[in-house]
């Protein structure tokens, strides 16, 4: 029986073998690593381990009656770490056994726990090449998200430095703080109109926000058309676009853009099976009014129009004047922007 | 070896494990320097998308001629650098999964391009075989591409006996047929203490 142990002390490490009375009288090498300074030999298995599964052994007999089976156990001591085993009689017909136990999945804890080295496990072993395994998809997991991390960055980045608007193609908020500085370096004359859509929440609301996009990218569609090459139509928030007229403009023309604009866009815009109706309102300034120039000042003003006409009923246009500031309405709630019904 | 004139893709752990070497051994404005000498338009590798290996050959020229040392030299400093680097352990750290023992270590590089692909799976290296001339005398035959891989392997093998605690002699006996040839003799396998090694690692370094 010792040239029995001396085998399974090469090939199966972890195993142990119990005597006809289910007490411990030898254990591998490497099982007794895990418990240092304690002694398991005459030990009864039964109370060194708990078996999970099957539950309802009790004693040597009922053990014996799962030869060859899979068997769950764990430490019933700390670190009470869980185990598999399979259990097969000693070939003396001494009513003995040899069990063999290994970690399965928690083998990468319990290599740590117990500082297990290469020379703890079989060559046969497959152990060592699965920790290596784990490692190294570890680090090449590491590397990945770590690319991902600077492409997303990067991503960002590029999103931030952008002057177009990805939905609608037209230039964003930044693109305009852009051409609005440089016009005023040039000292041209020109208007700005800050444009509102009305209805436009009804529409995202009641028809959903593919109708939505797809009712930006009209309106944009026909802003562009509606201006020329020189000026400049942006996209500054969710239903707010923002004009530049280049050179010089009179109130009568931009009341032509005007009306057209809210003419084309009161049209309905088909969306699948929906129809969706929308208008808007505008304020309007011109820069020969600031002899400063004071850029932010204007888009003030045109804020201040644009409110004008909401306050009006929406669906037309407001040019700035001094008097808006000092109307009732100003610093009330606004009547026009996030409309919620649907004419 | 001379660089390979056609086409062909070199991994990008690789071309960063030789970025991270420079500029890491002689500081990020020698690199940066190296970036414009090479007129590249980024200035980090990425380790996993692929490169021409044509600029990796151009790297290891440049760094050569800025460093004032043969190519070869700059490929075995690549190699000690990668096992030696306290900043990612990754390579040291699988390598020594290799063997428990130096002499196991070796008889494992057989198996390096296939543990390599397991961990990374588009990254090639070289064939690599070894022989046994007698009582603690081998070679490493390492074949194929990248051409030099057996400069770099001298520079590894270097690092690792350390790391083991072996003392041995290495030496690169050339290139036949295309096959580069290192000489090791492995004169005490315990010579000094080594570093630990511990199987289970809390979380792995990335590289």
């Amino acid at each position: 029986m010792d040239q029995l142990c001396d085998l399974l002390d090469v090939l199966c490490p972890m195993h142990l073998k119990l005597d006809r009375t289910g007490h411990i009288d030898h254990v591998g090498p490497t099982l007794a690593k895990l418990r240092p300074g304690e002694i398991m030999v005459g030990e009864r298995f039964l109370e060194v381990f708990e078996l999970r599964r099957p539950r309802s052994v009790k004693n040597m007999a009922d053990l014996m009656g799962f030869a060859r089976s899979k068997l769950h156990l764990r430490f019933r001591d700390t670190p009470r770490t869980g185990l598999k085993g399979v259990l097969v009689p000693a070939p003396d017909g001494g009513g003995g056994a040899v069990i063999d136990l290994s970690f399965g999945i928690s083998v990468v804890d319990a290599v740590r726990d117990y500082a297990l080295t290469a020379a703890d496990f079989a060559h046969t072993d497959l152990t060592i090449e699965m920790l290596y395994l784990v490692e190294a998809k570890s680090a090449a997991m590491e590397a990945s998200r770590k690319l991902n991390q600077r492409l997303q960055g990067a991503k960002i980045a590029a999103e931030e430095q952008a002057f177009t608007d990805t939905l609608t193609g037209l230039k964003n908020r930044r693109a305009m703080d852009h051409v609005l500085a440089r016009v005023v370096e040039n000292g041209g004359r020109f208007a700005l109109m800050h444009l509102d859509l009305d209805y436009f929440k009804a529409v995202n609301d009641t028809k959903g926000h593919a109708a939505g996009d797809h009712v930006l990218q009209e309106v944009a569609r026909i802003l562009v058309e509606e201006t020329r090459s020189d000026d400049t139509v942006a996209r500054i928030g969710g239903d707010e676009f923002m004009l530049l007229f280049a050179d010089r403009m009179n109130r009568r023309r931009l009341d032509d853009i005007c009306g057209r604009l809210i003419e084309r866009l009161e049209k309905p815009i088909v969306h699948g099976d929906a129809e969706c109706r929308i208008s808007a309102s505008i304020g309007v300034t011109m820069s020969e009014d600031y002899p400063d120039r004071d850029i932010a000042r204007m888009q003030e003003d045109a804020d201040i129009a644009l409110y004008a006409s909401k306050h009006k009923g929406r669906a037309c246009h407001t040019f700035y004047d001094i008097s808006l500031r000092n109307a009732a309405y100003i610093g009330a709630a606004p009547p026009g922007r996030g409309d919620v019904t649907l004419r | 070896m001379l660089p390979q004139t056609e086409q062909m893709a070199m991994h990008g752990l690789i071309n960063r494990a030789i970025q991270c070497f420079y500029r890491d051994t002689y500081g990020a404005p020698a690199w940066a320097e190296l970036v414009r000498a090479l007129d590249l338009d980024f200035t980090e590798f990425e380790p996993m998308l692929q490169y021409d290996s044509a600029l990796t050959y151009r790297m290891i020229d440049a760094m050569a001629s800025a460093l004032g040392k043969n190519r070869e030299f700059v490929l075995e400093d690549v190699g000690t650098f990668l096992i030696t680097n306290p900043a990612a352990e990754a390579p040291r750290r699988l390598l020594r999964f290799g063997g428990y023992t130096f002499l196991d270590f070796l008889h494992s590089l057989d198996d390096l391009p296939d543990r390599a692909r397991l961990a990374v799976e588009d990254l090639v290296l070289p064939a690599l075989e070894l022989r046994e001339h007698g009582l603690n005398q081998f070679s490493l035959r390492c074949s194929g591409d990248p051409p030099g891989m057996g400069h770099v392997l001298v520079g590894v093998l270097r690092a690792m006996a350390d790391d083991y605690g072996a003392l041995v002699f290495l030496e690169h006996a050339g290139t036949v047929h295309g096959t580069e040839v290192i000489e090791i003799t492995l004169i005490e396998a315990a010579f000094a203490e080594g570093r630990s090694f511990e199987l289970g690692l809390a979380r792995a370094e990335g590289v």
